[in-house]
């Protein structure tokens, strides 16, 4: 049973008054906040652990490494990797797909293709559009329809034996959509195409499981589920990611370093170089066992009640569209209301002490399919309730008359 | 004979000096924003485009016995409020005063809030294209 108190007592900014009124945030698939034990993790780290990790035989450095190491091997049972190696850690989701980008730079030959949707992030367009322009390999588009749902009748067609990788969002950050990556993983393996899966808006709402699911690749950020920002995750197929060329050259990444000739370093360390967040990593532990402690079921049993709940509540304001009503959706409710522009709805609902996010959500396509220049974006957390939908509402209905 | 600008900023302080709420500073720019009149659709080209993350703001200025006179147009209301503010300080002043004004009236009525980055080009942006619009006149004389 969710015991609402206990949730909310978890999170300290909750808690906060902005521009003298309480706090209703409703920005989560920007960023979450941060529980209490992640918070407090970041502090014991700096006041009693802090040190460089892998390198050092002092206390210390034993310390900050099994701490690290640990965070690895709860990352790999959250999604269920079949190997702790095959977990890097980055510093989130962008770097996530840059990281594989510049790989498959290297890789990809002219007459290669790479598909992407129509509903992808700029974080999953424009790295694929800067791979496609330096190696002369092809990027194309699943587009999506009037409610948000892929067109998996043109993704069959564009998929080819040229197909080298499939680059799609689990969850759309604009659309809420969740998207069939089943289906999409297991056609494109009748091709021989990899995927990579950005998990971005899905690792904190429904249950990831790598092995399960076939994925190739699967990133997403600590940030978004209740960890730290700086910290990423970029899962990918040992056989794969042994493949693949490292990314970026430095410390940690290097078996023995000669000026003739220098041999990498195993899996992870290879796409690891430098000294990486590892306060943040250390705390990101923290944040994923919050989630394994709720029940990941639970979380999207109690998400998908906001959703509904919050729809309905929206569909009834007079002028109000939602974009994006998919079969299959996560808590993300993007709309517009007919005579407002999405900026000045934000403006004062800010004034009213509610976060919400207005604008194009990095997904400019998106907006130009639907012919608009943005929407104002409702998300949810585990820890927003439905009383905070009903003061959104309220709000909303009065910024209408301020408006109109 | 017009205003000076420092005269217009004045005024304008006097007048938010009388919302004691943010509600009524917010419908005043409302109203400020539905009043100004429209810039037709031919007219707002790639040349005089703010483009923002937010919202877009269409700017015009031509002068007229060295003066220079601003029309701007936005969708998005409070932005347009905003910049109805700004053409009510700086149009019909000549290029110099443009130039030269400081503006720091905006600090003064409380709408520094809308400085911070991610609103900076609802007004940073518009007051930065208000004087290129100036300078330009200034250096055709």
């Amino acid at each position: 049973m969710r015991n609402e108190k206990e949730i909310r007592d978890l999170f300290p900014l909750l808690d906060i008054k902005v521009n003298d009124r309480p706090l209703i945030y409703l920005d989560n698939a920007a960023t979450t906040q941060k529980s209490k034990e992640v918070i407090s993790e970041i502090e014991k780290f700096y006041s009693l652990e802090n040190s460089n990790i892998h390198r050092g035989v002092h206390h210390l450095s034993q310390l900050s490494t099994d701490n690290f190491e640990k965070s690895r091997i709860t990352v790999q049972n959250f999604i269920n990797a079949e190997h702790n190696h095959e977990i890097i850690f980055t510093k989130g989701t962008t770097e996530s797909i840059n990281l594989l980008a510049s790989c498959y730079r290297e890789i990809l030959k002219k007459d290669d293709e790479i598909i992407i949707s129509e509903m992808e992030h700029h974080s999953n367009i424009v790295p694929w559009q800067i791979c496609c322009q330096n190696t002369g390999a092809k990027l194309k588009i699943i587009p999506f329809d009037e409610h948000g749902n892929l067109d998996l009748e043109t993704f069959k067609n564009l998929l080819n034996t040229n197909t080298k990788l499939v680059a799609i969002t689990h969850i759309s950050n604009s659309l809420g959509t969740i998207n069939p990556i089943e289906e999409i993983i297991k056609l494109s393996h009748e091709k021989n195409a990899k995927v990579l899966i950005d998990g971005a808006q899905s690792a904190a709402h429904v249950k990831i499981d790598v092995q399960n699911l076939d994925a190739d690749f699967y990133c997403f950020s600590a940030h978004k589920l209740f960890g730290p920002t700086g910290v990423g995750v970029l899962y990918g197929k040992e056989e794969l990611l042994n493949l693949l060329p490292p990314y970026q050259g430095g410390g940690e990444m290097i078996k023995e370093v000669d000026f003739e000739k220098t041999t990498f370093a195993p899996l992870p360390f290879k796409f690891e170089a430098g000294t990486p967040n590892i306060c943040g990593v250390v705390a990101f532990k923290k944040a994923i066992e919050l989630i394994q402690r709720i029940g990941i079921d639970n979380i999207k049993e109690y998400e998908d009640k906001l959703l509904s709940y919050a729809t309905e509540k929206l569909t009834k304001i007079g002028g109000l569209k939602i974009y994006g009503q998919a079969k299959l959706k996560s808590a993300i409710i993007s709309f517009n209301i007919e005579g407002i522009h999405h900026y000045d709805l934000g403006l004062i609902l800010d004034k009213m002490g509610i976060a919400i996010r207005t604008g194009h959500h990095c997904t400019q396509p998106v907006m130009k399919k639907f012919k608009i220049a943005g929407t104002a974006r409702i998300s949810f957390a585990y820890y927003n309730t439905f009383n905070e939908i009903d003061k959104c509402i309220d709000a909303i209905e009065k910024a209408k008359k301020m408006l109109l | 004979m017009n205003l000076s600008i420092k005269e217009i900023e004045k005024e304008i302080i006097e007048e938010f000096e009388l919302f004691d709420n943010w509600v009524d500073k917010y419908e005043y720019l409302i109203d400020l924003g539905k009043s100004l009149p429209k810039i037709e659709e031919h007219e707002k080209t790639n040349e005089n485009i703010i483009s923002g993350c937010q919202s877009q703001v269409w700017l015009n200025a031509k002068k007229q016995n060295n003066e220079v006179h601003f029309f701007a147009d936005s969708d998005a209301i409070m932005t347009k409020g905003i910049i109805a503010i700004l053409i009510r300080v700086l149009s019909h002043q000549e290029p110099k005063e443009i130039i030269n004004a400081n503006l720091d009236f905006i600090n003064t009525i409380g709408l520094k809030e809308q400085l911070s980055p991610t609103r900076a080009n609802g007004l940073v942006s518009m007051i930065k294209k208000m004087k290129i619009y100036a300078l330009g006149f200034e250096k055709k004389l």
